[in-house]
């Protein structure tokens, strides 16, 4: 238990000093330099098949396990031959030694089954190697065969919670914009998709433009802006079904970037009139209407705080965009961003700790995190133009666009710590961009 | 002059084919890439006829630019306007979409917003200048459709842009 729990101490360091090298004693060691740590050596040992039927499950669920949990960029999986001793038994003791002697540091074992009615039992247990001790109780998940993914996420979401005290983030979804076709007439549709790029499923058609859709706090229903009345206009669309539905705002006026309040029934958005744009707040039961802000200059982009009593929106009334936050009704709104540049795109950590934004500066783009009070700035990425940082579930990774530059350029979807480690773009077929991250699934 | 005639016919076809609506005259630039000015010529008449939208396009000029995250009007930008308002008001049978355009150095919300700015300076402007406001209709398309495509100045200046569509109708 020592050794994991300086895990979980070394990571809230990291998190707090990203750049300070740490140097602690015994066997683990967690160094930060320029951002960089070292990865935790643990063992994804090959899930048991406890019967014929689910060989094929259990490797791939393995796989989906220990790419979840490198792919964090914490842990190192230590290759199967070198192993010295193999799991053979779900039940049976493990050999702390063997695993000791090439430096394991935590050990999964699991064991899938596949059940006459067809469904896939999926065990597992975690044990802290050092300490010669489980890590919590084993347990079990159970799902159809078709959500044999799920349930692989599942398991990775217990192995990083239980190591770092953080929830973890496997086990979630992410809808963005599919691009493709060259820039001068880019078609663009919705799509959905696991965290890592997996089951990739349309929303839309390519027919009209789409823009920036965003999750309800539940998952189960996505908001965005859609060309497809010929004017930008905000839609509200139901992931299960895939029915979307004009919210009718205001046939009159471009309304465009909604976002939910946590409560998932009211609306923010922005409403264009005569060339100037102001927040506004829709009640989705009522359809009542209220304006937020009323000033000649642009203001958009607003994100509620998880509690919901204060919105984060962006705004050019000092002369060029900066971010700005007010109570929820509206009213006096004091300044957060004071750095040099611009700042945008403003979206309030789901722990309520940070903002992540995207900030223009001497002709590059970069995403960002500051306190709530705008203190403790710290970009995190630099490029020719990334933007739209949208949180995991555990408010500890972000994901955003990242677009080339010139005639052939195009976006695709990246993530990053909040630290600025672990930079990496998401393996996908096509061309991307806006993606929003889900809650993490029930 | 018959074969002229066919040549002209053949080009309408094809435009239109492309065009987003069928009551859109010339390329716009809401839709595929046309490279500026008028490119499908002969659809909406002749660029010799001044009562035409091709003339519109091509001769008086459908656009005018922007500078870096400003909306306003230059003197190059307002001379062009000016020649818009009297085609406009001389040619009461068509109206006109406005198409306000950010380049990709921004935000996708800002750069709406600041799309939705350019547009709604031009239609002031035209109305200033005695367009009636019942024929003119704004759009921002933000920095989602570029007409130029390179990452560098010469293209952005291009693309910091408000279109002045011409579509059939005497006004809504």
């Amino acid at each position: 238990m020592k050794v994991l729990s300086s895990l979980v101490l070394g990571l809230v360091m990291a998190l707090a000093s990203p750049v300070a090298a740490q140097e602690r004693s015994g066997p683990l060691r967690i160094e930060i330099t320029q951002g960089v740590i070292e990865p935790v050596p643990i063992a994804v040992a090959p899930f048991l098949a406890e019967n014929t039927a689910a060989s094929d499950f259990a490797r791939q669920i393995t796989a989906v396990v220990a790419s979840d949990l490198v792919g964090t960029g914490l842990f190192r999986d230590v290759p199967k031959n070198a192993y010295i001793s193999q799991v053979s038994d779900f039940n049976g003791a493990v050999a702390y030694p063997d695993w000791k002697a090439i430096n394991v540091e935590a050990l999964v074992t699991g064991a899938v089954t596949l059940t006459s009615d067809n469904r896939l039992v999926v065990k597992f247990r975690l044990f802290d190697i050092f300490t010669g001790a489980p890590l919590g109780e084993g347990l079990q998940f159970a799902g159809g065969t078709d959500s044999w993914r799920r349930v692989a996420h599942k398991v990775a979401d217990q192995v990083y919670g239980r190591i770092t005290g953080e929830t973890g983030y496997f086990d979630s979804r992410v809808v963005y914009v599919e691009e493709t076709g060259p820039k001068n007439a880019r078609a663009k549709r919705l799509a959905i998709m696991d965290y890592d790029g997996a089951n990739i499923q349309y929303l839309t058609d390519a027919s009209s433009i789409v823009l920036a859709p965003r999750f309800s706090p539940t998952g189960d229903r996505v908001l965005f802006t859609s060309y497809e009345s010929g004017f930008p206009q905000i839609y509200e669309l139901a992931v299960g079904t895939v029915t979307k539905r004009a919210l009718q705002v205001d046939a009159a006026a471009m309304t465009f970037a909604p976002r939910y309040a946590p409560n998932g029934q009211t609306v923010l958005y922005s409403r264009s009139e005569g060339g100037n744009t102001d927040i506004y707040r829709l009640d989705l039961a009522s359809g009542q209407r209220a304006r937020l802000t009323s000033a000649p200059s642009i203001e958009t982009a607003p994100s509620f705080s998880p509690d919901g009593s204060q919105i984060v929106f962006e705004s050019d009334r000092s002369g060029n965009q900066q971010l700005y936050v007010m109570p929820a009704g509206g009213g006096e709104a004091k300044r957060i961003s004071f750095g040099q540049g611009r700042y945008g795109t403003p979206v309030w950590s789901p722990r309520g700790d940070f903002i992540a934004f995207t900030k223009q500066n001497a002709g590059r783009f970069h995403i960002g995190v500051m306190r709530t009070d705008g203190s403790n700035e710290r970009l995190l990425t630099a490029s020719f133009l990334d933007e739209g940082p949208t949180w995991a579930p555990n408010g500890r990774v972000l994901m955003f666009t990242r677009e080339s530059a010139g005639a052939a350029g195009e976006p695709a979807l990246f993530s990053v710590d909040i630290s600025g480690r672990n930079l990496k773009r998401l393996a996908m077929p096509t061309a991307a961009s806006d993606p929003a991250w889900s809650p993490l699934l029930p | 002059m018959t074969n002229l005639k066919l040549a002209v016919a053949a080009t309408a076809l094809v435009a239109l084919g492309a065009c987003t609506s069928a009551d859109r005259f010339g390329p716009g630039s809401g839709g595929a890439a046309s490279g500026g000015f008028g490119a499908d010529g002969g659809i909406a008449g002749s660029v010799n006829d001044p009562t035409s939208p091709a003339f519109f396009n091509e001769t008086i000029g459908d656009r005018v630019l922007f500078a870096v995250d400003q909306s306003t009007l230059s003197p190059e930008a307002q001379a062009v306007l000016d020649q818009q308002a009297v085609w406009l008001t001389q040619n009461g049978a068509y109206r006109a979409l406005i198409e306000g355009h950010a380049d990709e150095q921004g935000t996708t919300d800002y750069n709406l917003a600041l799309g939705a700015r350019r547009a709604s300076a031009v239609q002031n402007y035209l109305i200033s200048r005695g367009v009636a406001p019942n024929r003119l209709q704004t759009i921002s398309y933000g920095k989602e459709r570029p007409i130029q495509i390179c990452s560098d100045e010469t293209c952005y200046s291009q693309n910091r842009r408000s279109v002045t569509v011409i579509t059939a109708g005497a006004g809504v």
